[in-house]
């Protein structure tokens, strides 16, 4: 039942991709990649300027987190307003890949599944899709992690 | 002033750039759009590693840590240098550490607004 609707929503996500990308003429969605990705990222250092300006006794690693947490809660709130889904299907990868494009995999997931429940669909499938991301980039980071370490042990 | 303008501009281009090759990947491979993600990510993480990352970041700052490339540098940048710090242990703490922000707010997020709304596309 669970694993029938969680493929139902998969199917659905990818039917929406699909039905977004090939059909459309390749040249316009390539220059609407490059704007609309190009000003999320002026965005996210317009955020950074602006957080060191307020808050100066914050380090650049710290900035990088606020510049991160800043878009995230805005992609949040316009995927729950309904706004982001429509800038993303002009944007095409210019919202995708930016961090924009997993807060909006994060947000849309828990909000498609809330109807299953809090507990079991909202709170357990929201990371259906951007999971990997986290998945693999955690496992990632450990391995090279340890690596550096035997390097550092060898050398 | 003039230097913030460039800077400006090489965040648009740089940061642009990085999404057309990400929309040729969605328009001319069949790679769904999870598998791009991971790629970028795992881009992101390698080209850290190997000390190749900083550079462009002196170079375009935004332009390569919005995309998710940055996310990825984060978390391999976090274990490397908790790994100086504090031995094998770091390798466990510093990725995540690092990336502690971004995971808790979009988790955090998602979860607040979508107690807020329902689904629009209906």
């Amino acid at each position: 039942m669970i694993n029938a609707a969680s493929k139902e929503v998969k199917e659905k996500y990818d039917k929406l991709v699909n039905e977004m990308t090939p059909k459309s003429p390749h040249l316009k969605n390539i220059i609407m990649a490059f704007i609309f990705g190009g000003l999320v990222c002026v965005l996210g250092q317009a955020i950074y300027d602006t957080s060191s300006t307020l808050f100066p006794n914050l380090s650049s690693t710290e900035l990088g987190s606020v510049q991160s947490i800043v878009l995230i809660f805005i992609t949040a709130l316009l995927t729950g307003l309904g706004i982001f889904d429509k800038i993303g299907n002009i944007a095409g990868a210019g919202t995708m890949i930016p961090i924009t494009g997993f807060a909006n995999a994060v947000s849309s997931t828990a909000i498609e599944f809330k109807k299953e429940g809090i507990i079991f669909g909202l709170s357990s499938k929201m990371y259906f899709v951007a999971g990997p991301v986290i998945v693999n980039g955690i496992t990632a980071s450990v391995i090279v992690g340890i690596i550096y370490y035997l390097i550092d042990l060898i050398f | 002033m003039i230097e913030t303008l460039i800077l400006y501009l090489k965040v648009f281009a740089v940061g642009g750039a990085i999404c057309i090759i990400g929309q040729i990947l969605i328009d001319f491979t069949k790679l769904t759009s999870g598998k791009i993600l991971v790629i970028f990510l795992m881009a992101g993480i390698v080209l850290e590693s190997f000390g190749l990352f900083q550079p462009l970041k002196d170079f375009a700052m935004a332009g390569v840590t919005v995309p998710i490339t940055g996310f990825g540098s984060v978390l391999a940048k976090g274990a490397i240098e908790a790994v100086k710090d504090k031995g094998l242990l770091g390798a466990l703490l510093g990725g995540t550490t690092a990336a502690a922000g971004g995971i808790a707010a979009a988790t955090a997020f998602a979860y607040l607004f979508a107690m807020l709304f329902n689904s629009k596309t209906k």
